[in-house]
């Protein structure tokens, strides 16, 4: 494909780089695999077997295409642009994350690979990855933090139930930052047989940009559902962010569509003066983490600060790189809403609509009952909800003070 | 080359390096661990400089970079207890090793000047590889300073030639796949792949990760041209943080014991 200089697509270059942001930044253990997971993945990308079997999957037990949703009753109660929901949390495993999954189990599998792990913070990629591999019959490690143990107890007894391994992480923030340090340490300990499945848009090269593909999913659907509904293009969309996986999953299918906005949520916890929060790129600074170049949350010796978002899902100190490109390119826009005001998000979201979201598009949700009034009634809103909030009842009666 | 790195390899005799993370236990007793270390006759010293996530470590030195931070290690420190070393000691190279994200945070030039200034002789960067490092390796390069380059069990021959193209000092090689002081070294794979290098760089081959006794040391330095001990000195210092003298004196006699195995 002859692709535009211009083009915001055209990234990443060879080195896995979007602008300065990416690359390749790990332990000499782990570029020989790293390197034959990206040869595998450059020669099935264009492989049309592969694209039909990944295609199927996500057809007949994904159970894509998920619906575009027109929120009737946000939209006159907020009185301004058309919103519509991408209805990603009806996926099966109820998130966006086992697109991902599904793309990387099958590569997996091409490659030989015998061991599945995985990292998880809310839970979600970690239902994802033991689904598909109880799918394909391949033993699954999951590595979790101690916090999101406690705090994500339903996905944690999901992911027993469908056979994986849950190791405990107890060092660090006990959280989704830690989870991928040890799931590094094991396929450096483990370079035979494991196949690591990360779950966000971040990592070494190639994973930023083939779950950004693996995720695009989204973004292609909404195109053509929103055309066949609107007979026209969205003038916003709207996600949340942790690592950017569903963000940039919606986002990527426009990126070139210069007439679609696109507003990015992310965590700020406390708020972004407490110190409390996950807003890497509002608070943070570029660095290196986890093996790429991206904006982190890091104290003045460069030592990386722990986050803090009531979200499992976006209590991550850094963002996939491709986010940082597009931060600095200004082709995003990045803004971020508190525990508090996700909480009020989702407790509408119920009452109004009848769908209980998961508290990280709850975020997505605040930012667009700011933005939606805003903005005129021939506009249209599509905001990605990601996940169902089946996994976060108890996160929320606890933040509510009521007892289930 | 840094000429002090090239100055101790010009005999031919086994050489012990040693690993300490740089403020563990706090700054004090760090630079007391050294002295002791280098009295010993440590021929190379290597200092961790302590970073939040250090994803190739295991838990011992995992737990070695969290007491140095929670006692408010940073680079400074680490580059007041190489001062200490220089002072008192002219001659023995100074290694440094960590993550990159530190150093990226304080600024290459920034690092490689105060570096130079203080006449540290090498940097190992754990999550560097030669395909993101040109630009600390030409800004160490201006000043004489080695950055040392790890290679592993796996590592391809098409790697190998990438890595030791531009390698300088010595070469660090990993004895197993994994993160330090979990396995024990695969000394098998250590007699099949050292010769193997050799064919590709003249530099000394210093072998690390695994390396836990005095007979560790013997077997390897019978093919490498030294070893590197790292977790099991942590480990002493961890076991006996309330106990400062028995904490000096194992240090001690255990560096003798190594010593005596490079023999």
């Amino acid at each position: 494909m002859v692709q535009n200089k211009n083009s915001y697509t055209q990234w990443p270059n060879e080195k896995g780089y979007f602008g300065d942001f990416g690359g390749r930044y790990v332990s000499e253990t782990l570029m020989p695999l790293i390197e034959e997971v990206e040869k595998e993945y450059n020669s099935l990308r264009n492989d049309s077997k592969f694209q039909k079997e990944f295609d199927y999957y996500l057809k007949n037990y994904v159970g894509r295409p998920s619906p575009l949703f027109f929120a009737k009753r946000i939209t006159e109660n907020l009185g301004g642009a058309k919103i519509y929901f991408k209805r990603d949390e009806l996926n099966h495993t109820g998130a966006h994350k086992i697109n991902n999954c599904m793309g990387q189990i099958l590569l997996a599998r091409r490659m030989g690979k015998k061991r599945i792990i995985a990292e998880t913070g809310a839970g979600q990629h970690g239902v994802a990855t033991a689904t598909v591999c109880a799918l394909f019959g391949l033993p699954c490690i999951i590595y979790m933090g101690e916090k999101d143990i406690e705090r994500q107890s339903p996905n944690v007894f999901r992911m027993k139930l469908l056979g994986a391994e849950i190791k405990s992480v107890s060092n660090g923030s006990k959280s989704l930052k830690d989870a991928m340090n040890e799931a590094l340490r094991d396929w450096v300990t483990n370079v035979q047989n494991t196949f690591y499945i990360i779950g966000t848009a971040a990592g070494p090269h190639p994973y930023p940009s083939m779950v950004r593909d693996f995720q695009s999913v989204i973004g292609k659907e909404v195109r053509s559902q929103i055309i066949a509904q609107e007979n026209k293009l969205p003038d916003l969309l709207i996600a949340c962010i942790g690592g950017g996986s569903n963000a940039l999953g919606l986002f990527y299918d426009f990126l070139d569509d210069k007439e679609v906005k696109m507003l990015a949520v992310e965590a700020a916890g406390l708020g972004l003066s407490s110190g409390k929060h996950a807003a890497s790129l509002s608070g943070g600074k570029p660095g290196v983490l986890h093996g790429n170049k991206t904006y982190l949350l890091q104290n003045q010796d460069g030592q990386i600060e722990e986050a803090h978002s009531i979200s499992a899902g976006l209590d991550y100190p850094g963002i996939g790189p491709e986010h940082s490109f597009l931060f600095e390119q200004k082709r995003v826009k990045y803004v971020s809403a508190t525990d508090e005001e996700a909480l009020d998000a989702f407790k509408y979201c119920c009452k109004t609509e009848g769908i209980i979201p998961a508290l990280e598009p709850a975020h997505a949700l605040a930012a667009l009952i700011k933005i939606a009034p805003k903005m005129s009634k021939n506009e249209i809103i599509v905001m990605n909800m990601c996940g169902r909030g089946d996994k976060d009842i108890f996160t929320v009666a606890d933040a509510l003070k009521i007892k289930i | 080359m840094s000429d002090r790195i090239k100055k101790i390899f010009e005999d031919n005799s086994k050489k012990l390096v040693t690993f300490v993370t740089g403020g563990d236990p706090d700054y004090t007793t760090s630079k007391e661990i050294l002295d002791q270390i280098i009295e010993k006759e440590a021929d190379i010293i290597e200092i961790g400089m302590p970073f939040s996530d250090p994803m190739a470590d295991g838990p011992t030195i995992q737990l070695a970079s969290k007491r140095a931070i929670d006692n408010g290690t940073n680079l400074e420190t680490i580059f007041k207890i190489c001062n200490h070393i220089r002072e008192k000691n002219f001659s023995i190279p100074i290694v440094l090793m960590g993550y990159y994200n530190v150093i990226l945070h304080y600024g290459i030039k920034n690092f490689v000047d105060k570096i130079d200034s203080i006449g540290i002789d090498g940097l190992i960067i754990v999550d560097l590889q030669p395909e993101e490092d040109q630009e600390l390796y030409d800004s160490l390069r201006s000043k004489n300073i080695d950055l040392i380059r790890l290679i592993t069990p796996n590592t391809t021959s098409k790697r190998l030639s990438t890595i030791t193209n531009q390698a300088s000092g010595f070469l660090y090689y990993v004895t197993i796949t994994g993160i330090t002081g979990q396995k024990s070294a695969d000394i098998q794979e250590l007699k099949k792949i050292i010769p193997n290098i050799r064919e590709y760089s003249k530099l000394p081959i210093i072998a690390g990760f695994g390396i836990k006794d005095k007979k560790d040391v013997t077997e390897i330095c019978k093919t490498t041209d030294g070893v590197v001990i790292g977790s099991s000195i942590v480990k002493i210092i961890e076991n006996n943080l309330n106990n400062k003298r028995k904490m000096m004196s194992e240090i001690s006699s255990f560096i003798e014991e190594l010593k005596k195995g490079t023999k």
